[in-house]
């Protein structure tokens, strides 16, 4: 089921006359002859859940919106997308600006924002162009600007590059990066939803959260809620890497297993070189790892499905999370301790600082996995870096910490036994990997 | 080196702190730092940033802040290309050590450094958003994604084509 | 009554009824003693500080009245405010224990320790953070990380290696002073205190950012090398000044003044002065007004005692003995007795700042009595 890359096929859809001529806009229309309240009740019904990784429903954060007399409100779309694995963002504003433009649209009008920012990553230095075109080819057709089809509605929309930083993914850090500050989360509360942008009423939403608004508005929300599995409503993007056939970006309606998801062409197309799965990373870096075996099916024996509530069955024990939907595959050939101790060197590099344990900690974790992965650690390294993961989950100002423990204790927690064999085989371990254990897919692999 | 915009570069500049509501010029310091990075030389110099503090009326001090913090901005001078190759989880099991290593002894430079000529700056960075299309590299503006050894050394020729011509 | 609505919130089974808006931290103060949390980066009389050292981590067991449920993490006291009927453990948590000793161990790992040669040793926070909270031992064997030494000047002495980064001398410059001149370079690991054009900070009340200091990040480099706080006498005094109260606390031994701070109190923080204000000081009373001539005395300050001045402040003291007894045989290992059965320096009931001139043993033995009048008489000589 394809909402939202149902026409990235077309020729040229990124262009206005294309896009309009299929269908484009009709959302818009519709939407704008809404009251703002039936809207935020549609985006409510559809059960739709932030699509930006902590998947908190996105009815709900705009309900909490403070609307004091005269002070302006802001919606910030957050395309500063930099978590590890994760890139489908980039491929909706690339091939489908569009029917991004048209989600922000509708949810500016529902919010009361007339003027609406996208913060998009610094390094997606060629997309602002995109936008800006297409933004200029909406408002060219009275899409965008003063009284938007006759209605009063007035918006803008500008899109506002940032400078290399993971932590402007979290949204005070990227409200302070708007404000042309140092991307240093704020202390909670106020939240943005009180006091945000300049000190004003803001809601940040991922882009394809916003995206995902223009389908609903079409279809309606309860059509969207069917479609799916429980509170898992609508389609998903996943963001495919790693060691498969195909990556790439993938649109899913939640109701596949992981396995078809991973071995089905439709999608991942199987390991790459007639490997085998050995672990996968289903939510972006930030995500509990998980061996094979837990990746295919929960604890309980169940087939693990590509969903909110099955990736997070069992908790951190023996589950993960869907994340951002990031999803990075490592094949029998790939070293955890030398993955891990990547993300950790990731982590430590985009702490903003600010907050000690976090500061400290990043690096400290990353120094210890390196002595592991290069022969230089001992049996008490994996039990202190267990602590020192421990010590940073949940005592942090934003969730960069919680996302920097997480990997090393999922994969100390499922992969020990590799950790130990790099302290007591530290030769070997420099010229040869550990490949697979006990927690290998038990299917037979067809040679390539 | 004549710190000033041109006029158009002026205008640009007038644009940018125009999206902004009154009185809030200091949202525009991202932007305009990055079209002083690209001006003068792909980095910034302590003028430089003096400069855009002039014109967004803020003090030295924000601008060295916000500038230190941000990764893509250059503190220090670089070639005329920076390679940026993406170092993180998803580049590295599908081989972006490899990548890494050989622009290493291709142009005899370690990670942060520029060549002799001026040319070339290794800079390893981390995730880069093209996890699908690993490994990757950031060259400017654009991606270069699907890295070989191969695809990097006809890369790098091309470059010095163009830097002699 | 007063207009202010009060709320009642209990720490550690002690209520209180503080003012509505009040955040844990300073309620607790009103309880004051063990309860209080560790604070190392709030600061009450600096507006935005605070929640960044995760030293005053706290559990909500109880949200308040209204709603009970107990806060799933741990909250930073110093930026939570307190609800009506609302719950706190400080030290009676174990998880909260168990967070602070974290803290303390990541702000350790990279501090230098060279307390020896630290002019912040004897009234540093982190010290006391370590007494009270740190763990023995040390678990990081890497290289500690290392600044380049940069010159802020004449009168402030930057020794990057020992921040901690609580961000207060950048609040304090902000809201002191009419041009900040120094902030925070890099980000992460790498982030520093720093002008970034090594530049003087010359504004006249910059000093201050010395005070707020927790640790020997930021000192006076006219007191630099030349005493250790615990052998100079706090001793109050004001004059008249037109651009601060004046009202500062003289740090003399003998008769001489080595250092001039604000007043502060146990938690570090400056006091109201007599205007009414809080008494921040200026660069000329604080750097240039070092005879007991510039001054009129007050009297000696009543300090509070703490980390090295105070032995025994130990919390769960490891006590080796019973393993030493089957080692020694028979032989009693006399350093491992009271410090008291075999010296009587360091007396409990003896006021240091009541000792004229560097405390030395004859100050200590039994029976001497502290000659108070000797120390009063300070300012009035010559």
């Amino acid at each position: 089921m394809k909402l939202l890359l149902a026409k990235a096929h077309i020729p040229n859809i990124r262009s206005y006359e294309v896009w309009k001529a299929n269908g484009g806009y009709a959302s818009v229309e519709k939407a704008l002859k809404m009251t703002t309240d039936e809207i935020v009740e549609e985006v409510k019904k559809s059960g739709l859940r932030g699509r930006g990784g902590a998947g908190f429903p996105t009815g709900m954060k705009w309900s909490f919106i403070a609307k004091p007399e005269g002070v302006p409100r802001h919606l910030v779309v957050n395309a500063d997308e930099s978590e590890p694995g994760t890139f489908k963002d980039r491929y909706l504003m690339e091939f489908l600006p569009h029917l991004f433009i048209e989600g922000i649209i509708i949810s500016s009008y529902a919010l009361g924002s007339n003027t609406s920012y996208i913060y998009i990553r610094g390094e997606y230095a060629w997309i602002p162009d995109i936008l800006n075109a297409a933004i200029a080819e909406a408002k060219a057709a009275g899409y965008l600007g003063k009284n938007i089809l006759g209605t009063g509605f007035d918006l803008e929309i500008h899109v506002h590059r940032g400078a290399g930083a993971y932590i402007c993914g979290e949204e005070t850090a990227l409200i302070e990066s708007i404000e042309g500050k140092r991307g240093n989360p704020r202390i909670k509360p106020p939240f943005p939803a009180v006091q945000g942008l300049w000190m004003r009423p803001t809601v940040v939403n991922n882009v394809e959260s916003i995206a995902a608004v223009s389908p609903i508005i079409e279809m309606g929300g309860e059509a969207y809620s069917k479609i799916g599995v429980g509170k898992s409503t609508g389609t998903k993007l996943i963001s495919a890497c790693g060691n498969i056939n195909k990556p790439g970006v993938y649109e899913i309606d939640m109701t596949i297993s992981v396995e078809e998801f991973i071995y089905s062409d439709a999608y991942c197309g199987g390991i790459a070189n007639g490997k085998r799965l050995k672990a996968c990373i289903p939510g972006g870096s930030s995500v509990p790892i998980l061996p094979a075996n837990l990746l295919l099916k929960t604890a309980k024996g169940e087939p693990r499905m590509m969903n909110y509530e099955s990736l997070s069955d069992g908790g951190f024990q023996t589950g993960t999370m869907m994340g951002s939907g990031g999803f990075i595959v490592l094949d029998e050939d790939q070293c955890i301790v030398r993955h891990t101790m990547s993300l950790a060197h990731f982590y430590m590099h985009e702490s903003c600082g600010q907050c000690s344990p976090c500061r400290e900690g990043t690096g400290w974790m990353y120094r210890i996995l390196k002595n592991i992965e290069y022969g230089k650690g001992k049996m008490k390294d994996i039990d202190l870096l267990w602590d020192v993961q421990r010590r940073i989950e949940g005592n942090t100002i934003c969730p960069l910490g919680d996302a920097a423990a997480w990997p090393v204790a999922a994969a100390i927690r499922h992969f020990r036994d590799e950790f130990e064999w790099h302290v007591t085989h530290p030769e070997e371990a420099q010229v040869r990997n550990f490949g697979l254990a006990h927690y290998a897919d038990e299917r037979t692999v067809v040679a390539p | 080196m004549n710190i000033q915009f041109t006029a158009e570069k002026l205008l640009e500049v007038k644009d940018i702190i125009a999206r902004y509501p009154d009185g809030k010029q200091k949202s525009a310091l991202i932007p305009v730092l990055h079209l002083a990075q690209q001006e003068f030389g792909g980095w910034l110099d302590v003028p430089v940033m003096d400069y855009v503090a002039s014109l967004l009326q803020l003090k030295p001090i924000e601008v060295y802040e916000v500038a230190t913090f941000y990764s893509m901005f250059n503190m220090k001078p670089v070639g005329k290309y920076v390679l940026e190759v993406c170092q993180t989880g998803p580049c590295m099991i599908c081989g972006s050590d490899r990548i890494i290593e050989h622009i290493q002894q291709k142009l005899g430079i370690k990670p942060g450094e520029t060549t002799a000529d001026g040319l070339f700056t290794l800079k390893p960075a981390e995730c880069l958003g093209a996890c699908g299309y690993a490994p990757m590299m950031q060259l400017g503006k654009h991606f270069k994604e699907h890295l070989t050894i191969e695809k990097v050394d006809a890369i790098l020729d091309e470059l010095r084509a163009a830097a002699q011509s | 009554m007063s207009d202010i609505q009060k709320v009642k919130v209990t720490i550690d089974g002690i209520s209180v009824e503080v003012p509505v808006g009040t955040n844990i931290v300073d309620a607790a103060r009103v309880i004051g003693g063990d309860i209080v949390p560790p604070t190392m980066c709030y600061y009450s009389k600096l507006e935005g500080s605070g929640g960044k050292c995760r030293s005053c981590l706290v559990e909500v067991s109880k949200g308040s009245e209204k709603d009970p449920r107990p806060m799933p993490k741990l909250v930073a006291s110093c930026r939570t405010a307190v609800m009506d009927g609302m719950e706190v453990k400080s030290i009676t948590s174990d998880r909260v224990r168990d967070a602070r000793e974290g803290v303390t161990e990541f702000l350790l790992i990279n501090h230098p320790m060279d307390c020896p040669v630290c002019d912040q040793a004897g009234e540093c926070k982190l010290q006391d953070l370590s007494y009270e909270h740190g763990d023995v031992g040390t678990r990081t064997e890497f290289v500690r990380r290392t600044f380049e030494p940069e010159d802020i000047g004449p009168y402030i002495q930057l020794h990057m290696n020992r921040c901690i980064m609580c961000y207060r001398c950048v609040f304090a410059a902000q809201q002191l002073c009419d041009v900040r001149e120094h902030g925070i370079m890099n980000r992460g690991e790498r982030s520093q205190i720093s002008t970034y054009i090594e530049q003087a900070l010359d504004n006249e009340m910059v000093g201050n950012v010395i005070d707020v200091c927790p640790v020997g990040a930021l000192t006076d480099k006219t007191f630099r090398f030349k005493n250790r706080v615990w052998f100079t006498k706090p001793v109050d005094a004001h004059r008249e000044c037109d651009t601060c109260c004046g009202e500062v606390r003289l740090w003399m031994r003998g008769e001489e003044v080595y250092r001039v701070t604000a007043r502060r109190d146990e938690y570090w923080e400056v006091f109201e002065a007599s205007n009414g204000k809080t008494g921040w000081i200026c660069n000329t009373c604080r750097f240039h007004k070092k005879k007991v001539s510039d001054w009129v005395i007050e009297g000696p300050a009543k300090i509070n005692r703490h980390s090295v001045i105070t032995q025994g402040h130990y919390v769960g003291a490891h006590n080796p003995q019973e393993n030493l007894i089957n080692e020694v045989i028979g032989k009693s290992p006399k350093l491992l007795f009271d410090i008291h059965s075999q010296s009587d320096v360091n007396r409990p009931e003896i006021e240091l700042s009541h000792i004229s001139g560097p405390a030395h043993s004859d100050n200590f033995l039994p029976n001497k009595k502290i000659d108070q009048e000797r120390v009063l008489d300070v300012g009035r000589k010559k």
